[in-house]
């Protein structure tokens, strides 16, 4: 748990000085084994980013040049043309697709995180009866993965007219029992309750505590249920597809999938599906890069302990 | 679901330690407070996860039933019929087969390079460890219905940049297109799980390596006899996660559906529930539900007992 709330500078420092200040009878490194990890993680670099850089230069390509051009390598530039086509295809809609995206997943995952950190953090720091139960019940929700939930939810909302909604996509995003664990272990390990007293003591009530002192320390916990959640509702597929008839709800994993499946009927779709999926792995890259410093410390929190 | 596995460890000592019989009536602080706190999460939480839980299992338990062939269809309780139906489903268990063959193969190749990586990142072999941890993490931000969709487009005969050995070999066919599958699934989840067995690794003490060092023990032996017992927590957690993300399967297999016919709509269990459900027959699709998840819960759970046995010795 230490490691958690030590920076990420800090946990490289005390590395580099593990390996540059050796005991002085520790045997060197070969450069044998240097070599041989080198070798092992650059050929593996070219597994993971090869098909990412297709990506990049198919969408650059205009559809003549897709497929006589070489693959992995850039013809003529066409990418502002070519996103510029596919923002006008049919009134915009992959626009629409994305904006559904972002809405689905952005206050989705920051309800959910504020949702299951309020949980965590009671269930952490204040005793009551059914604690425990409560706990055991939501790690039970741990293990059943959100598409077992899929079927029975679309039966409920028929039930009560709300399939086809944006609520029925929405509303079950809320929910990342996942978060509460997460959240629980965070806040006992690291706000301690001399603070929540002193704050007491000043006077401020539970809630305001909470959300002036704890929620700062607890900070590294929620981006990571933030961006995990964020991640799971951008990646879901199987609760939008039963749920959703409408196109202009669809999130943009959902409508590149419909093109994609009509593609043979339809072969222009293929480059609007190349470049569509192109843009649509960009958000979450940038979601990731900005908020790497929080989710390479807050990631192990669920297995250290 | 009452019985949740792998952190319960900690929940049942804290259970342990507070005696059992408590007084009846103790005096709760902040009742408010703890309302606030607790009641958003439990009102969604049984709404969009018990509720449903609970609906599937009813709905399993119910027929359709026609006065006559054109007569109106009415639900009326048949016991355990549709899961006699369930058991009867060849195509049903074809696709847990399926899965299975699935899970045995790449679970243990993706957690293998997964592990691999982590320890070469956490060893003084390797320089770039910050570019090398972001590039092997990358695949992650692509969702698994875009990587299904470029996958297809790279394996394809004929728009592959390495149509060499796609048109030779036919990633395709029948016979391989569960392992391409697997290749796409390996290929998004393989830097997420590495950097949680890294951050585990992260949070050993560096003290305890050099006592081993100062005795000549190389990188390896520092590996396979200190690092990977210590980090056997993490392991086995990206190992359930993995279990249960191979049972539910569905969005890369729904998707080469487009590019190869020998996907098929009973491929694997989830399609099943989904192509059972359009038919529809919601009941049948219930029950499949049902099965599945208990089928999760049970390899999961037992995966988690059989680890901490090997581990207890």
């Amino acid at each position: 748990m230490s490691a958690l709330t030590e920076t990420p500078t800090a946990t490289r420092t005390a590395k580099r000085a593990r390996s540059n200040n050796p005991a002085p009878k520790v045997a060197k490194e070969s450069p044998l084994s240097r070599i041989g990890a080198m070798t092992v993680m650059l050929v593996f670099t070219l597994y993971f980013l090869i098909p990412i850089w297709w990506l990049f230069i198919a969408g650059t390509k205009s559809s003549a040049q897709f497929t006589s051009t070489n693959p992995l390598w850039f013809a003529d530039f066409n990418l502002f043309a070519n996103i510029g086509n596919l923002v006008a295809y049919r009134d915009g809609v992959f626009l629409k697709w994305m904006l559904n995206s972002a809405l689905y997943a952005g206050a989705g995952a920051l309800l959910a995180t504020l949702f299951a950190g309020m949980a965590g953090y009671a269930l952490a720091k204040y005793r009551f009866p059914g604690r425990e139960l409560l706990f055991n019940i939501v790690l039970g929700g741990v293990l059943v993965p959100a598409t077992a939930l899929a079927l029975p939810l679309f039966l409920i909302f028929s039930q009560v007219s709300l399939t086809n909604t944006f609520w029925a996509v929405f509303l079950p995003s809320l929910v990342s029992p996942f978060g509460v664990y997460l959240t629980r272990i965070f806040a006992a390990a690291s706000v301690p309750d001399e603070l929540i007293e002193a704050a007491r003591l000043d006077g401020a009530g539970e809630v305001r505590t909470f959300f002036t002192v704890s929620v700062k320390l607890m900070f590294p916990a929620l981006v990571t249920v933030f961006l995990f959640q964020f991640v799971a509702i951008w990646n879901n597929f199987f609760l939008p597809l039963i749920m959703l008839r409408d196109e202009t709800l669809f999130p943009v994993t959902l409508g590149l999938y419909a093109w994609n499946s009509q593609v043979n009927q339809i072969p222009e779709l293929r480059g609007y599906v190349l470049i569509g999926a192109l843009l649509s792995i960009i958000p979450l890259i940038i979601l990731f890069l900005l908020l790497q410093r929080f989710w390479r410390n807050g990631l192990g929190a669920g297995s250290v302990k | 679901m009452s019985a949740p596995a792998l952190p319960v460890a900690d929940a049942r000592s804290a259970a342990r330690r507070s005696p059992a019989a408590r007084p009846r009536k103790i005096k709760v602080a902040h009742p408010r407070a703890i309302a606030i706190f607790i009641v958003p999460f439990a009102v969604l939480f049984t709404l969009f996860y018990l509720i449903p839980i609970g609906y599937a299992i009813y709905q399993s338990l119910l027929v359709v039933e026609r006065d006559g062939t054109f007569g109106k269809a009415t639900q009326v309780f048949g016991g355990l019929t549709q899961y006699i139906a369930v058991f009867q489903n060849g195509p049903f268990w074809e696709s847990i087969g399926r899965v299975l063959a699935f899970g045995v193969v790449q679970v243990p190749v993706m957690l293998g390079l997964a592990l691999l990586f982590a320890l070469l990142l956490d060893s003084p072999l390797l320089r770039g460890k910050r570019f090398f941890r972001l590039a092997f993490f990358v695949p992650y931000a692509v969702p698994g219905v875009i990587a299904a969709i470029m996958w297809g487009f790279l394996y394809s005969p004929n728009l592959s940049p390495f149509t060499a050995l796609t048109s030779n070999v036919s990633f395709l066919s029948a016979d391989l297109v569960l392992w391409a599958i697997a290749n796409v699934v390996t290929w998004v989840y393989v830097g997420y799980n590495m950097l949680i067995i890294y951050s585990a690794l992260l949070a050993i003490p560096t003290e305890i390596y050099e006592a081993a060092r100062l005795d000549g023990a190389g990188q390896l032996r520092i590996a396979w006899s200190i690092k990977i017992p210590l980090i056997m927590p993490a392991i086995v957690l990206t190992g359930i996660f993995s279990i249960i993300g191979t049972l539910q399967l569905l969005a890369e297999p729904q998707v080469f559906r487009t590019f190869s016919s020998a996907v098929t709509s009973t491929f694997t269990p989830n399609l099943m529930v989904y192509s059972t459900s359009s038919i529809p027959n919601v009941s049948l699709a219930a029950a499949f539900s049902v099965v599945l998840a208990l089928a999760t819960f049970v390899l999961s759970f037992s995966f988690l007992k059989f680890t901490q046995r090997k581990e207890g010795k």
